[in-house]
């Protein structure tokens, strides 16, 4: 087997023990963060492949995420909590026996999200740029309109609440995991390829025989899938849910972590992810009163976000890593260089 | 439905129409000359109410004064917003520029939150143009005439800036073609200048109509009409000032309408707007007005 | 001559201009032929037409395909005419661009494995989990491109961004990505574009070596008259999108209309 295998097996066992420890030694706040954290992570890296590798302004990602909470929670709630939310109208009866365990509900909440994505697809897929940007923005904002006047499926404006909290650390980081290994293997492969010849140039890669639509739409569809299983995981980790959680807002703060990332890199989301949402918990001091006599400014934290958000726009367009990743070679490298320089080890 | 109801229901179409429209034309504008989404614009358009706001109830201004420096501020936090966030970065991938656009609304409504604070204020209400006329068995709000008059009069004025004089015609140079424009010696950094304070005075004066007719204000107040006039300036051809002002009119009066006519679907009346987009965007891409552009290969 | 290239009265309007006005090209097998003619007289047009990134506005594009029946090798004609490009791309026409459209943040060796994704026959599925059929496939591939690198010189560059290869470089991958699509028909915007006399010379020597190599049939636009003269077998000469010329070298050079068009313009003159 080769070395790099190796390490990275090694890796992910390390891994298994950390996050075996935190779930019993750490408290819930700290692990709310570190389960936020991983989540963002998938949801981070299955909006990179959409908008960073395959080059589509796609601004429409909460409302795919919105569908996979919805299914997740749908599906996972128990009939009594179905009844009990239902109080203004009752749920669809189809609907109201269904309990389904979270494994099963989660990969089915992913695979409506992406059958979402490729009904939206279709039609939208064929505009370019700033036309697919507001398309796609028009489609999440519609799919949050519909979710929020469907009151006997979705609960409407009232939301969901009691989703049972399955969501923990082995979830996430599993989920997280699993994410990154599919991403990696598809950027590396010949259609992840494609998807990165459609960014540079789509007029070249359309020559070179590449289906702009056929590969457009699986890039969307894959996004979504796994924009499904975040947003399914998000609903049960915070238990309630209900439409205006999944404005543009959402998707928004996903896009500041891709670029914060470097959007052509997965090692930058991954990072960013961790960073992006750790900033935001620990910088929450920033609303309340700082100075005593002063009052506390609310929403001061976000005001500091968007300001970092437009830095790293004007100044560090590349984000942390642009499209360079992480390798077990890398690292070697990087280790070796104080040792190689003449170094007395 | 009776005919007063309609009647009314038609004023507020046209009235809701009259703002979308001054909003959108400076998207149109925006978008003509720099090919950009300036998604702070919506923003924009919130702030000169905010101003208009404070002007008058915090300076104690009289009305006419705080109208005019809440415009006034307006259009110069316009040009101040693409000096800073589009200026430094023309040259930029266009994924970049969207997202300073993106990042530069965020930022205004942000700051809105923290210095007007995040509870509804309630916009002054001046009885010149509060109050209610009656016209038969009809009461129509004096706004709902003011709003489309004035409309129109600013419309006029645009397309004589636009067309008859110096500063519309390097405009119109510099959204055909922008390296030519340079060269023949158009300042092109004062004329996106004026392009950006020119739709932000229309968006201040939308704004504070709007104020007088909504008068409950938020600091997120511009998202939604953001959106819609953009789409607007998108179904009527992105790019042309007249298609902003049809596009603006369809989705006033087509929203209104909807809420009279199907009053079940009033919770839809967001989502109207953007099928109408996605319906325009699939069958007539450039719009009502827009002419096709191909790219050289 | 076995013709595997007909296009029948192709015309191109863009609104009120006509670009190209009934242009009647035939290509024959292991033909080198080329078109020229001065700036904006629609050559690229016609390259466009005929590769499927514009619709003739009026006309066919007729392709005599290679194909595979029953074990014996036949030829049959399809029309392509507003097909996409991918498609025809896939029926065996490749091509280069005048402005060069490598994928410049991507390597080397992947510009040249992009190209062939067409002829993949996994899913992304199989991509995604490394099934045997897929790896296979993957392994082929980069055999195949790491030889059209080599054919072109450029092997040792695999890995460096396509961007930071020099200008000349850059024109013979933007050739070797054009060949890994397999096609039959290869279709050269200016390929001589900036080279020197030297460099020039090479080119020819290199594409009549890539046309026996491949068994292909090439088309070529051209402003470079040495380059021209030296290599085609035909010349068609447009002039405001219209056919004013059409036969072999020693005809097309002494052609009156084909010197007035041009005012005698001889690149390496």
């Amino acid at each position: 087997m080769k070395k790099n295998t190796i390490y990275t097996i090694a890796a992910i066992f390390i891994l298994f023990i950390l996050v075996f420890i935190a779930n019993n030694t750490l408290d819930s706040y700290i692990l709310r963060i570190l389960n936020l954290c991983a989540i963002y992570t998938v949801l981070g890296l299955s909006m990179n492949l959409i908008n960073g590798f395959t080059g589509l302004f796609s601004l429409g990602h909460a409302g795919f995420m919105a569908v996979g909470a919805y299914v997740t929670a749908l599906l996972t709630m128990p009939v009594a909590v179905k009844q009990m939310n239902f109080f203004l109208k009752p749920i669809i009866p189809f609907l109201e026996n269904i309990v389904w365990p979270f494994l099963p509900s989660l990969i089915f909440a992913g695979i409506i999200s992406a059958i979402i994505a490729f009904l939206v697809g279709a039609p939208v897929l064929r505009l370019k740029g700033d036309y697919l940007a507001i398309a796609t923005l028009g489609f999440g904002e519609i799919i949050r309109v519909v979710f929020t006047n469907t009151q006997s499926i979705t609960n409407g404006a009232l939301g969901l609440k009691s989703i049972p909290t399955t969501t923990n650390l082995w979830w996430s980081f599993g989920t997280a995991v699993f994410t990154i290994f599919i991403m990696v293997s598809l950027i590396n492969s010949s259609y992840g390829r494609a998807f990165k010849s459609i960014r540079e140039d789509e007029v070249a890669a359309e020559s070179m025989g590449i289906s702009l639509f056929k590969h457009k739409v699986l890039s969307f569809a894959i996004g979504a899938f796994f924009a499904g299983i975040g947003g399914g995981l998000l609903g049960n980790l915070i238990g309630a849910i209900d439409p205006l959680m999944f404005r543009f807002t959402m998707t928004y703060n996903i896009l500041l972590i891709i670029v914060l990332g470097g959007m052509g890199s997965v090692t930058g989301t991954v990072i960013s992810a961790f960073i992006v949402t750790i900033s935001q918990e620990v910088l929450r001091f920033l609303d309340e009163a700082m100075i005593p006599g002063v009052p506390a400014l609310p929403g001061l934290r976000m005001v500091v976000f968007s300001i970092l958000l437009m830095a790293v726009v004007l100044f560090f367009r590349h984000g942390l890593m642009g499209t360079r990743e992480f390798s077990w070679d890398k690292l070697r490298i990087f280790l070796k260089k104080p040792l190689a320089k003449g170094g007395n080890k | 439905m009776t005919l007063e109801l309609f009647l009314q229901h038609l004023a507020n179409g046209i009235s809701l129409g009259s703002l979308y429209a001054l909003i959108a034309i400076g998207y149109t504008m925006v978008y003509g000359i720099l090919r950009l989404i300036n998604f702070a614009h919506g923003d924009i358009f919130m702030m000169a109410v905010y101003f208009a706001f404070f002007g008058f109830v915090t300076f104690g201004m009289p009305w006419y004064v705080s109208f005019i420096v809440a415009i006034a501020l307006t259009g110069i936090l316009g040009i101040t917003v693409e000096t800073l966030a589009y200026r430094p970065i023309r040259e930029a991938p266009r994924i970049s520029i969207l997202i300073s656009s993106i990042g530069a609304s965020y930022l205004l409504e942000n700051l809105a939150i923290v210095i007007f604070g995040g509870r509804p204020k309630t916009f002054p209400q001046i009885a010149m143009f509060t109050d209610m006329v009656q016209i038969g068995n009809v009461h129509i709000q004096k706004l709902s005439f003011l709003i489309p008059v004035i409309t129109l009069a600013l419309l006029f004025v645009l397309m004589y800036l636009i067309n008859k004089t110096k500063s519309g015609m390097a405009m119109r140079a510099v959204s055909k073609d922008f390296e030519t424009a340079k060269i023949m010696g158009v300042d092109v950094n004062r004329t996106i200048s004026f392009t950006f304070g020119l739709g932000s005075l229309l968006a201040a004066v939308g704004g504070i109509m709007w104020g007088l007719k909504f008068p409950s204000i938020l600091p997120l107040m511009g998202v939604m009409p953001g959106i819609k006039c953009f789409i607007a300036a998108v179904i009527g051809g992105i790019g042309n000032t007249m298609g902003a002002v049809i596009g603006g009119f369809i989705l006033g009066i087509g929203e209104i309408l909807l809420v009279a006519f199907l009053p079940a679907l009033s919770g839809y009346r967001d989502a109207f707007s953007f099928i109408l987009l996605i319906l325009i965007l699939l069958f007539k891409p450039t719009g009502i007005m827009g002419e096709k552009i191909s790219e050289k290969v | 001559m076995m013709n595997v290239l007909k296009t029948d009265n192709i015309t191109m309007q863009f609104g009120g201009l006509t670009a190209v006005k009934e242009f009647n090209l035939e290509l024959n097998k292991g033909e080198i032929v080329a078109l020229i003619g001065p700036n904006g007289a629609g050559k690229t047009t016609a390259f466009n037409m005929i590769t499927g990134v514009y619709t003739p506005t009026k006309g066919k594009v007729l392709l005599n395909k290679k194909v595979t029946v029953e074990e014996k090798e036949t030829y049959e004609q399809k029309d392509i005419t507003g097909l996409r490009p991918d498609q025809i791309t896939g029926l065996g026409i490749a091509r280069t661009f005048q402005n060069i459209r490598l994928f410049k943040d991507l390597s080397v060796l992947d510009n040249v494995l992009i190209a062939n994704h067409l002829r993949i026959k996994s899913n992304v599925f199989e991509a995604i989990f490394k099934l045997p059929r897929y790896k296979r496939e993957e392994k082929q591939i980069v055999e195949k491109s790491m030889s059209l690198l080599e054919n072109v010189g450029l092997a040792e560059h695999k890995d460096e961004k396509s961007s930071s290869l020099p200008y000349g470089q850059q024109r013979r991958l933007e050739i070797a990505r054009a060949l890994a699509t397999d096609p039959q028909i290869l279709l050269l915007d200016e390929p001589a574009a900036g080279m020197n006399p030297k460099e020039s010379d090479d080119l020819t020597v290199f594409i009549k070596k890539i046309r026996d190599e491949f068994d292909l049939t090439v088309f070529l636009i051209e402003h470079h008259m040495q380059v021209v003269m030296g290599i085609s077998d035909r010349i068609y000469v447009l002039d405001y999108g219209v056919t004013i010329a059409k036969g072999n070298p020693y005809e097309i050079q002494n052609n009156q209309r084909v010197i007035e068009a041009y005012l005698g313009v001889d690149e390496d003159a």
